[in-house]
């Protein structure tokens, strides 16, 4: 290649060149283009270029420095334009979605908030504040509904704030006393007992599978699945045949036997890797202990869970004390509420107040366990 | 001799096993490993018969009895009686009523606050806590506020009569009745649905999400055609859940308005619950079968249609 003519070439033009074939322009220079073409198409090949392609041309060739600065500012200032409104449109729709969540949020804990203030007014202004309420329900009262024109205020904050209301129930009237304790006596063997026997059958399902088992699991899914309606017969049946009815124990074994979180357990127990157990079988584990040291603490937080749910669930319980416990002084406060009378709404705000604590304290404590166990029991 | 039958007569505890020994040891492996599982089953196998399964199969034999002393076959006249009463009928047709209220409405709510509190919103952690909190409180405790709210001289009269001069109503006592026991049962249900589609919305892979915003996808087109796909057994799992919670809705409406609430309330618990009190056994459980069909009929609905759609989503 001659030195003159590459002297009169751009950069670019000599690089856009090297891909464009180029064999009807040097018909001068036969000897040397052969070589140079063979060079060419090597080097194609070594980058795996297999296809030339002719030289690319934008609009910024026939521009001058200043039009290209010029052209280049206005861009960069549309773009910045564009990224400001995007950033401001996504706070807008970012508030926008705070703002509806933290209504929800608010009417969420509305209720609990008002539950917990009023129970520290004075019986007096609760009863001027919701007297009137109390006297138009008909639901349990023996008197008739009576309509009154006025409303009742409602007050977040009380004028005097007293535990006046605590005092009372603590001490003056041992009928909210004994139905909390007749709560505690139904909750607590239901949920221990309940962790017991699913412990031991989740692990049996999750362990041995064959069809029979699977098939008796199904039924025990669909058994968690049957609403009050349908499993409250069965179980007055039993407890009228057994001559338990209306002891707590017609609440307490059928709860104990409840399939649920057998169900959930036993989805968490076939999540444990079988290469584990296999590790254990070899060191020569029995099953009693592969259950013990493997399958209960991979599963802690999965107990955890269940034990909250349990508990939240059967301290809610209205439906199985109203059928099988037929006498009053036996039935949990839950079902004991909603039977107040006009003389104690101060002091039913506290029991409703109280009978909420021990839910709620556990919800807090427990509350990450509560949210995988839940979110666990979703997922296939 | 070759060297099998060598070892086989001298030294028999290296010979090899014929093939009648080595079933011998498989069944007895096997009715070992049978017998240790179902050790660990028997309480709880032993338990729900006796307090489930047995009393079921002792209901449907009651339910074709003429009452509870009279032992004679009926035929089918109990379920004819439950199933031309009148009370069976509204209760059953409120009962559904109400399913098909809530649960759509529960599910989509849910679906959308997820969705929202996914969205890279501050305070997701809080906002989920504080709506699940409603799920932990006992409906008893809410009760009092309810009625405040409700009832014929209550909060929301009150400000309905100041703010557009309403006539106050007992909206217990109304053609409303539904939809108050609606606001109570999505208020307590929300929190607990909305973790579960948080979990299932966590669970999507963000690649996907990712390579669809990159190709322009709108919000709208990644709902419907990428995140709808990864919910859809989700959305099962809720719908079953919610319906199963919808059918406990009698706790909510038994404390509010007692045994014999306004006729759009009366539940099918309340049919039970006073039937119980009247004890007409053979009623009783012959309505309880018929629920029991019913329930079974609609979660094999459920779980057919549920097998047909996302066979593809599962593992």
């Amino acid at each position: 290649m001659d030195k003159d003519n590459k002297d009169t070439r751009s950069d670019d033009e000599i690089i856009a060149t090297k891909f464009v074939r180029r064999s009807d322009k040097n018909v001068s220079m036969k000897a040397t283009s052969d070589l140079q073409e063979r060079r060419l198409q090597a080097q194609m090949a070594r980058r795996k270029v297999f296809v030339s392609s002719e030289k690319f041309s934008s609009i910024f060739d026939s521009m001058t420095q200043e039009e290209k600065n010029a052209y280049f500012d206005k861009e960069r200032r549309r773009a910045k334009g564009v990224l400001r409104r995007r950033t401001i449109g996504r706070n807008i729709w970012t508030g926008v979605g705070v703002v509806i969540a933290s209504i929800a949020a608010i009417i969420a804990i509305l209720p609990l908030f008002f539950t917990f203030l009023n129970s520290f007014m004075t019986s007096a202004e609760i009863n001027d504040n919701y007297g009137m309420v109390f006297q138009s329900l008909s639901g349990h009262s023996d008197s008739a509904a009576k309509y009154l024109s006025s409303t009742p205020v409602l007050k977040l904050i009380p004028e005097q704030v007293t535990i006046e209301q605590y005092k009372t129930l603590m001490f003056m009237s041992p009928t909210y006393l004994l139905k909390f304790w007749n709560s505690i006596i139904l909750v607590v063997p239901i949920v221990i007992g309940q962790m017991l026997v699913a412990c031991l059958a989740a692990y049996s399902f999750s362990r041995y599978r064959r069809k029979r088992r699977e098939i008796l699991f199904f039924s025990y899914i669909i058994l968690m699945l049957m609403p009050f309606q349908v499993t409250l017969v069965p179980n007055y049946i039993v407890a009228e045949k057994l001559g338990i009815l209306d002891s707590i124990w017609a609440i307490i074994l059928p709860g104990v036997f409840s399939t649920f979180s057998v169900f959930l357990l036993a989805k968490y127990m076939r999540q444990i890797p079988s290469s584990y157990i296999e590790a254990a079988k070899l060191d020569g584990a029995s099953e009693w202990q592969i259950f013990t040291r493997i399958a209960i603490p991979m599963c802690k937080s999965a107990l955890y869970a269940m034990s909250i749910l349990l508990f939240i669930d059967y301290w809610n319980m209205v439906e199985q004390p109203l059928v099988l416990l037929t006498s009053v002084d036996k039935q949990p406060l839950s079902v004991f509420l909603s039977q107040v009378n006009e003389a104690e709404i101060g002091i039913a705000f506290a029991a409703s107040a109280l009978y909420m604590i021990p839910p709620i304290l556990i919800f807090l404590y427990g509350e990450e366990y509560l949210v995988e166990g839940i979110s666990r029991s979703g997922i296939k | 001799m070759d060297k099998e039958a060598i070892n086989n007569n001298l030294k028999p505890h290296i010979r090899k096993a014929t093939a009648a020994e080595k079933r011998r040891a498989h069944n007895i492996r096997k009715i070992k490993e049978w017998g240790t599982f179902t050790a660990y089953l028997t309480p709880s196998f032993v338990g729900v018969l006796v307090f489930f399964f047995v009393p079921l199969l002792m209901l449907l034999k009651i339910s074709f009895q003429k009452s509870s002393v009279n032992t004679d076959f009926a035929g089918i006249t109990n379920y004819l009686r439950v199933l031309t009463n009148d009370a069976f009928i509204s209760a059953s047709k409120n009962t559904l009523t109400f399913a098909l209220l809530a649960v759509p409405l529960a599910v989509i709510l849910a679906m959308l606050l997820a969705l929202l509190l996914n969205s890279g919103l501050p305070g997701k952690s809080l906002f989920r806590s504080i709506l699940l909190n409603p799920m932990t409180v006992p409906v008893a405790s809410i009760v009092l506020i309810w009625q405040v709210f409700f009832s014929y001289n209550g909060v929301l009269n009150g400000l309905l009569g100041d703010l557009f001069g309403l006539k106050s109503t007992d909206w217990l006592k109304s053609d409303y009745a539904q939809v108050v026991i609606l606001l109570l049962f999505i208020w307590k249900n929300l929190g607990y649905n909305m973790v579960l589609f948080l979990a299932a919305l966590g669970n999507i892979p963000t690649e996907v999400i990712e390579s669809a915003k990159m190709d322009g996808a709108s919000a709208l087109k990644r709902f419907f055609s990428i995140k709808l796909y990864y919910l859809n057994s989700t959305i099962f799992f809720v719908g079953i859940m919610s319906l199963i919670n919808s059918f406990k809705i009698f706790r909510e409406v038994y404390l509010l308005t007692g045994d014999y609430p306004y006729e759009n309330l009366y539940m099918l618990q309340h049919f039970m619950n006073n039937a119980f009190t009247h004890l007409d056994y053979s009623k009783l459980s012959a309505g309880a079968i018929v629920m029991c069909v019913v329930m079974i009929g609609i979660l094999g609905v459920l779980f057919f249609v549920e097998s047909k759609t996302d066979s593809s989503v599962e593992e």
